[in-house]
């Protein structure tokens, strides 16, 4: 989709049929309720929880929440229906949800695999072995960073920050759950029990 | 305890209000304060920092446009400190954006090049890679060229505060931030395309225009928008004699800095191809190009032979609504000099019963400013946000600020505010629900019923909503109750005025209408109507509205403007009216005119005449033509006067419109005041109660926007399209 155009031509909306099908992701066009075939009963109840926390004009706020619940609920990627299902069940424009979404590198909004690895790099992790560690799931996965195994169950992502953990350097992250002290076989056991 | 706040700029005191930003009463005051995030109209964000200043006290220059003033404030804009923050914001912005100016739509009339030039550097000290951002799709009229973004948030913000409904927002973080929709989507709201006027740089820009022309080449013409009565200001950029573009023209009275992109891009219909280029004739079957001599010596003699014959009651003369002042009084004095009162401008209504009861002119009641402010609006029949987007741009604020706003209408539309109360035709007519509103408020008040619909309201039985909205139509300081034009298409638009004025008088609110058409209340002032002449004076003996003109089956029909019957006239028998007609002549800027005319004489559109046009608030906006007229086409008015000395009718004697615009001041003057006729109205047998729609689609209210290409491609032209074939 270019939109630069031949200078020549007349007709600015030339490219604009493409957009035909596609959904407008404008609350008044889509069908009322769509989130429920795309939010589990559990996500909506986490939600649900958030959603408590702030006053009642201040939904909004639970958007982050809500996205990490919906993420962790359905295969460790968001979709564009789950976004637009977090964005009718709260109440705001989808964009409002995509902004969240793109901005917080926590959320992934392309296709990955379904168990999230952070190995920390940092100072710390990276003084007591962090690298050694990271080149262990590597090898062990077949992938570099940033990349999914074939099979969709891994995807080891690039963690730009220190994950806070550096008393008990090094370690990683899988599914958000912190695993400390690494050594290779204790990375080998965990990635083990991630199916 | 005063709310006024001493502080000092540049050494100049001044005076603010208190909560006021320090560059509203810079700019109120005539200093300079560079900016492109601010914008007067939006919700402050302070993320372009241009406008740092500096603050005494503060230990870092303050943006000035979210730092509020506080008393002995001293402000500084042009201090050593104040510039190098200045500057190094500049240096900052140009780092990612691209050098394209040679070949960028914006350059000439760009922000972010007028600021480069009094703040930038002469030369780049960043050797680095630049940024490049996907150009993204947003429909048929915003182009995007996304690497010239300097992420200001104005059109984000736009969506967001003057839409009702964000459509675009920021999506990544940091380096990667881009504005768009993330998904593959258009910008669909009626107001849409104003974030091409909003954006400092090239980012956004008006897509039908791209590469047409450049900005210092153009000449700016003042015109006014004639697709609704709002009389929205705009300019035409016009380029040899060709409208390039159309801008706003800021007249916070009328449209603010806004426009609809109906009146933006309407344009389009000024050089569609069907375009009438010479006067034609029908000889023997078959319309031929001629001279204009030729044209306008057949119709005078083809008219005044009939009005000879049969009496000037078999002329017929239809106009749009959209024409201008002088036009519409210049075809009524030509009819009546032809013996004719059968003039009718109201195409789309059908129910006449009650002309009588016409106010001067279809007033909004208050004036358009005064709309913000209103406690409580109930609106009855009106497609409200695509009849006339800046009205409904302004109803909305009134909602926002805690104003109820209510509607009763056959089909639900959708408002993006808080919506006080909806009543929609569900199994029961918009009169029923008006009458049950009515009788709500006759019951609250103890008022007894006007006798005109005592016997209705004492049949209704209000629901709670009703009775809310006629609690709505008691309180409060201002309120308003308008009839749209889905109500004045009604068949039963006489008992819906009936109903709606007893409800104002009842509860005290103001009754208003939101006319179609950029002059129907002009043409109601210079009597352009069967029963009514110049000022709203009565004619002794009344003419044939336009439903009986066509039921009547004259001899001879003038059609002024561009009308295409099929499209634009409601009532019944027209094509047949005009096929048997002994003679039509269509004074049109279109060649369609071919299908139903005899002769067909071309005239120029809004854009390529002199003219005034008088909007729903009875404001007088006169401007002179801005484009050289199509073809051989001629300012309608022109033609008009030359008709009229061939037909030997006094007092055509102008050579400028605006000499006719005075002579319809005088006129209106001199026919003295108005005085509203207490109508004998009664109510037609109670409404069938199916709901009745006729709402006219946003993109094809008139011949011109209907040829616009690119309005046609948005979302809702394509709809409109798909519905009529399926």
């Amino acid at each position: 989709m270019s939109g630069r155009q031949d200078p020549g031509s007349n007709d600015g909306g030339k490219s604009a049929p493409e957009l035909d099908e596609i959904d407008t992701g404008n609350v008044a066009h889509d069908a009322p309720e769509g989130y429920k075939g795309v939010l589990s009963e559990h996500a909506r109840h986490e939600i649900d929880h958030w959603l408590t926390k702030f006053p009642p004009d201040r939904r909004r706020s639970a958007v982050i929440a809500a996205l990490r619940a919906v993420q962790h609920d359905i295969g460790g990627y968001l979709t564009k229906e789950a976004m637009d299902a977090v964005a009718e069940y709260i109440g705001l424009p989808p964009i409002q949800v995509y902004e969240v979404a793109t901005f917080y590198s926590m959320f992934e909004t392309k296709p990955v695999g379904r168990h999230s690895i952070s190995v920390c790099t940092n100072i710390s992790c990276m003084l007591c072995g962090g690298e050694e560690m990271l080149s262990h799931v590597e090898k062990r996965l077949g992938i570099k960073v940033g990349e999914s195994t074939p099979d969709g169950r891994f995807f080891l992502k690039r963690e730009e920050e220190c994950l806070a953990a550096c008393n008990n350097a090094p370690m990683m992250m899988v599914d958000h759950v912190y695993y400390e002290n690494l050594t290779p076989e204790k990375i080998d056991e965990i990635l083990d029990r991630h199916k | 305890m005063s709310d006024e706040v001493n502080i000092e700029v540049n050494g100049v005191p001044m005076k603010a209000r208190k909560g006021q930003m320090v560059i509203q009463v810079t700019d109120a005051n005539d200093v300079y304060v560079p900016r492109f995030c601010y914008h007067e109209k939006l919700p402050i964000a302070a993320n372009c920092r241009m406008c740092l200043v500096e603050v005494e006290k503060a230990p870092k220059p303050m943006p000035a446009c979210a730092t509020p003033v506080a008393e002995g404030m001293k402000v500084f804009t042009k201090s050593p400190k104040a510039i190098a923050a200045q500057r190094a914001v500049m240096e900052f912005l140009l780092i990612n954006h691209p050098l394209d100016c040679p070949i960028c739509d914006q350059g000439g009339e760009c922000e972010l090049q007028d600021l480069a030039m009094g703040f930038g550097r002469d030369i780049s000290r960043y050797s680095e890679r630049k940024r490049v951002v996907k150009d993204k799709n947003l429909g048929p009229l915003v182009s995007t060229d996304m690497t010239r973004c300097i992420h200001c948030t104005r059109c984000v913000r736009f969506t967001q505060d003057v839409q009702g409904f964000q459509e675009l927002g920021t999506v990544g973080r940091g380096e990667m931030t881009e504005i768009g929709t993330f998904i593959e989507k258009s910008v669909d709201h009626e107001l849409s395309a104003n974030i091409i006027d909003l954006c400092p740089v090239g980012a956004l820009n008006n897509k039908p225009y791209r590469y047409r022309a450049r900005a210092w080449e153009m000449t700016q013409h003042p015109l006014i928008s004639p697709h609704d009565a709002v009389g929205t200001n705009i300019y035409a950029h016009v380029l040899r004699g060709r409208v390039m573009r159309i801008v706003p023209r800021a007249n916070e009275d009328v449209n603010e800095t806004w426009i609809a992109d109906r009146d933006r891009f309407s344009y389009q219909g000024i050089y569609s191809e069907d375009r009438q280029l010479k006067p034609s004739i029908r000889e023997n079957g078959v319309l031929q190009e001629t001279d204009w001599e030729t044209a306008l010596q057949k119709v005078a003699e083809k008219l005044g032979r009939i009005a000879k014959q049969h009496g000037g009651g078999q002329i017929g003369a239809i106009a749009s609504p959209n024409s201008t002042l002088e036009e519409l009084f210049l075809l009524s004095r030509i009819a009546r000099g032809l013996g004719s009162a059968n003039l009718d401008h109201r195409l789309r209504r059908t129910d006449f019963r009650d002309d009588a009861s016409d106010p001067l002119f279809p007033s909004l009641g208050v004036s358009i400013k005064e709309l913000e402010a209103q406690n409580s609006v109930l609106v009855v029949g009106s497609n409200l946000r695509k009849e006339v987007p800046l009205l409904a741009h302004r109803i909305r604020k009134a909602a926002l600020k805690g104003g109820k706003v209510s509607f009763i209408n056959a089909q639900r539309y959708d408002y993006l505010f808080p919506v006080a109360g909806y009543l929609t035709s569900n199994g029961i007519g918009s009169l029923d629900h008006l009458v049950a509103v009515a009788a709500a408020a006759i019951n609250a008040s103890g008022k007894t019923a006007p006798a005109s619909i005592a016997s209705l309201v004492g049949q209704a039985q209000p629901n709670d909503t009703h009775k809310a909205i006629a609690q709505q139509l008691s309180e409060g300081e201002r309120r308003l109750i308008l009839l749209g034009a889905i109500a004045q298409r009604d068949p039963a638009f006489a008992d819906l005025r009936l109903v709606a004025s007893a409800l104002a008088e009842v509860t005290g609110a103001t009754l208003g209408y939101l006319p179609e058409g950029g002059n129907a209340v002009g043409a109601h002032l210079v009597g352009f109507l069967p029963g009514r002449t110049v000022g709203g004076q009565a004619v002794a003996s009344p003419g044939l509205n336009v439903a009986d003109m066509f039921a009547a089956k004259l001899k001879a029909y003038i059609v002024f403007g561009a009308i295409e019957p099929k499209l634009d006239v409601a009532a019944e028998n027209v094509s047949a009216a005009l096929e048997g007609a002994e003679f039509v002549v269509a004074l049109s800027p279109y060649s369609t005119a071919a299908q139903f005319a005899d002769v067909v004489l071309p005239i120029g559109t809004f854009a390529e005449t002199a003219g005034t046009y008088v909007n729903l608030e009875g404001r007088w906006q006169s401007v002179p033509g801005a484009a050289a007229p199509v073809g051989e086409s001629r300012p309608g008015w022109k033609v008009l006067r030359v008709l009229a000395n061939l037909l030997d009718l006094p007092g055509f004697e102008y050579t400028a419109a605006d000499q006719i615009t005075a002579d319809i001041r005088k006129v209106i003057e001199e026919a003295g005041a108005f005085t509203a006729k207490a109508a004998t109205r009664t109510l037609q047998a109670k409404s069938a109660g199916a709901p009745v729609v006729r709402d006219v689609p946003i993109y094809q209210v008139d011949a011109m926007v209907r040829r616009s290409s690119a309005l046609q491609n948005t979302r809702e032209g394509r709809e409109t399209v798909r519905g009529q074939n399926a």
